[in-house]
């Protein structure tokens, strides 16, 4: 089985593993095996058209927590330039599940604060999986008024599974620093651009998730828990995850139909870690665009419109 | 069949019939799962569900609560019309719509959170209450509404909001909407905020999740019952993560106060006049308790004298 290849992907993995093995074979031989070799690649092409046209909930899932999956410095690279990653809550310390900083988009400065996970082991756990302690969240606000009070958009990426749920979290105020993200992004005046690049888990999530548009990557996931959670809450059994993924309508196309979020990024064929140029290139002209449109509102209508929004979600019923 | 000898005995030591064994009604004598005392039921509830031995805070319902803590003149429910609706058809182990019908039987309530304005010692407010018992007293959409409601109401009369917590967070079988209603309620209690009026958050056994996560801890004053479980993560959930046990009072009431979470532990039986003696101070009005302040001052000096 090859690593690089989540379980559902295998039927193409095996066929890069005949290319690669011509490919060898052709070094070794005079015999011309091009036209053989790229017969192939078209197949595993079509291959993977197909099965990625027919991804269940929990295969998406599986895709948003792909150990290759890019990570929000992969893109910062990428799309924008003169990044300076701005450090500390100023209260307690630096959490670097949650780095944010100054940076130019095409030349126009804005805010950037996001999640990163970690690649190897080590990084991981430096990072902490990409689960904020109280003091990313608050790093975060200190950048989001640095945002309003300089006047510069905001886009905050997001890539979690979670809030870390620690002891030392819980001793910081972890509710508190989430809660006041969320009671200051809905009043916060300056454009705020949300992207779920990879795990939208929940209130950890949500923390900076309050904007005039929230976007998702096509193969990300937004959710309020974890399928595995919820499965181990409501099927009583970690194995229903799948079940669980279905039923919680987590995935970018289901949230877009539910008007939950408003555009999705499209991603390279095969998913965004089979080529992150592109994928960056998507990202940046997506954001570019919607950056322009926010540009003909001012801060004040933003923020109205901002707060009619999320005012009007919910389901309900009324007697009458 | 019974003897003659049988029926000669008195009822209270006959102890062959089913009957007798359902002599005392259900309810009638509830026991402290603290202290172990065997309370009777009336007693306890006049003493808003707190244990009289030992003080134990038990959990109470949102309707019981909000009578008790209401001046008992008339006051209007608030959004009642509101009721659950599963866009999503949930489904789990059992039916969302079976799980609705099944907590509304068994608390009478349409949904996790009632809304009220009225007053308190002639102050007028608008409280909301969370029903722990309607499915963990979660969060979704008609308690997001309802939530809304009650600070618009607050906001159109310039009267300051209070809210009683107990819950276990966001509502799963309403998937990423019930995630928005910690959005929603937190946007709510901004504008609250920009209209200059006070709120006032009881974290109340227990407070978890998405609703600490949210409405629950952005009280211009955070009160907390004794010895509540307050959090974001469940215990359960950082046992998991950290892999050992947890100290002794973790996250309970007392451990979030050392840690400047919560401003104040406050008794249930003294909430109302500690309320309505801050929001006065807040609000720059004359304290309504202070009558009955100086009747209990006067009275304990009168005792000192005679002693």
């Amino acid at each position: 089985m090859n690593l690089n290849f989540l379980e559902f992907e295998q039927p193409i993995a095996e066929l890069e593993a005949k290319i690669d093995e011509l490919r060898y074979v052709g070094n070794d031989n005079d015999i011309n095996i091009g036209d053989e070799i790229v017969r192939l690649q078209l197949k595993s092409q079509e291959l993977t058209r197909s099965i990625f046209s027919s991804l269940t909930a929990w295969q998406i899932s599986q895709l948003a927590r792909h150990p290759q999956r890019p990570y929000l410095l992969d893109y910062i690279e990428r799309i924008f330039t003169q990044f300076e990653e701005l450090h500390g809550d100023r209260l307690f310390g630096d959490d670097p599940a949650l780095i944010g900083g100054l940076a130019r988009l095409n030349g126009r400065p804005v805010v950037i604060i996001g999640q990163q996970k970690g690649r190897d082991v080590k990084e991981k756990l430096q990072r902490n999986f990409g689960m904020p302690r109280p003091e990313g969240y608050r790093k975060a606000l200190r950048l989001m008024k640095m945002a309003e009070r300089f006047k510069l958009p905001l886009l905050t990426f997001i890539d979690t599974p979670g809030a870390y749920p620690g002891v030392d979290a819980e001793e910081r105020g972890q509710s508190e620093a989430i809660a006041r993200n969320l009671y200051m992004m809905i009043s916060l005046k300056t454009p705020i651009i949300c992207t779920v690049i990879g795990e939208g888990g929940s209130g950890g999530a949500l923390a900076i998730g309050l904007g005039d548009k929230i976007c998702m990557l096509e193969y990300s996931t937004y959710s309020v828990i974890s399928p595995e959670g919820c499965a181990s809450i409501l099927w009583k059994s970690a194995d229903k995850a799948s079940e669980a993924a279905e039923a919680m309508n987590m995935t970018s196309q289901r949230l877009k139909e539910l008007e939950l979020i408003d555009t999705i990024i499209p991603e390279p064929l095969g998913g965004a870690h089979r080529d992150v140029d592109a994928m960056a290139r998507n990202l940046s002209s997506t954001l570019e665009d919607i950056l322009n449109t926010l540009d003909k509102h001012s801060p004040d209508e933003l923020v109205e419109k901002r707060f009619q929004r999320f005012m009007q979600y919910g389901n309900f019923t009324e007697e009458t | 069949m019974s003897s003659w000898f049988e029926k000669l005995l008195p009822s209270r030591i006959r102890t062959d019939g089913k009957k007798s064994k359902h002599t005392v009604p259900e309810g009638v004598w509830s026991k402290c799962p603290i202290c172990e005392a065997v309370l009777y039921r009336v007693e306890l509830d006049r003493n808003l569900n707190v244990c009289p031995k030992c003080n134990h805070h038990l959990r109470i319902s949102a309707r019981q609560r909000l009578n008790g803590f209401l001046d008992p003149d008339p006051f209007q429910e608030i959004g009642t019309e509101l009721l659950p609706f599963d866009r999503l058809k949930f489904r789990d182990s059992k039916k969302y719509k079976d799980r609705l019908l099944q907590a509304q039987k068994a608390t009478g309530e349409k949904d996790a959170l009632l809304v009220m304005h009225g007053q308190v010692l002639g102050f007028p407010l608008v409280v909301a209450a969370f029903e722990f018992e309607f499915m963990g007293g979660s969060m979704g959409g008609v308690v997001g509404e309802r939530f809304m409601r009650g600070i618009n109401v607050a906001i159109e009369e310039h009267i300051p909001f209070v809210c009683f917590s107990a819950s276990g967070g966001a509502r799963m079988q309403e998937a990423l909407f019930s995630l928005m209603q910690m959005a929603k309620t937190s946007a709510a209690l901004n504008r609250l905020t920009q209209h200059g009026l006070p709120f006032i958050s009881v974290l109340t056994d227990p407070t978890m999740g998405g609703v600490s996560a949210s409405l629950a801890m952005l009280g211009d004053i955070n009160i907390a019952e004794p010895n509540a479980l307050i959090g974001f993560a469940g215990p359960r959930v950082i046992e998991q993560t950290v892999r050992e046990t947890l100290p002794e009072g973790f996250q309970r009431s007392e451990f979030l106060l050392k840690h400047g979470v919560v401003d104040l532990i406050v008794d249930r039986r003294e909430m109302r006049e500690k309320i309505i003696s801050l929001l006065a101070i807040l609000t720059h009005q004359p304290c309504p308790t202070k009558k009955a302040v100086a009747a209990t001052f006067l009275i304990e000096n009168e005792v000192t004298l005679a002693n």
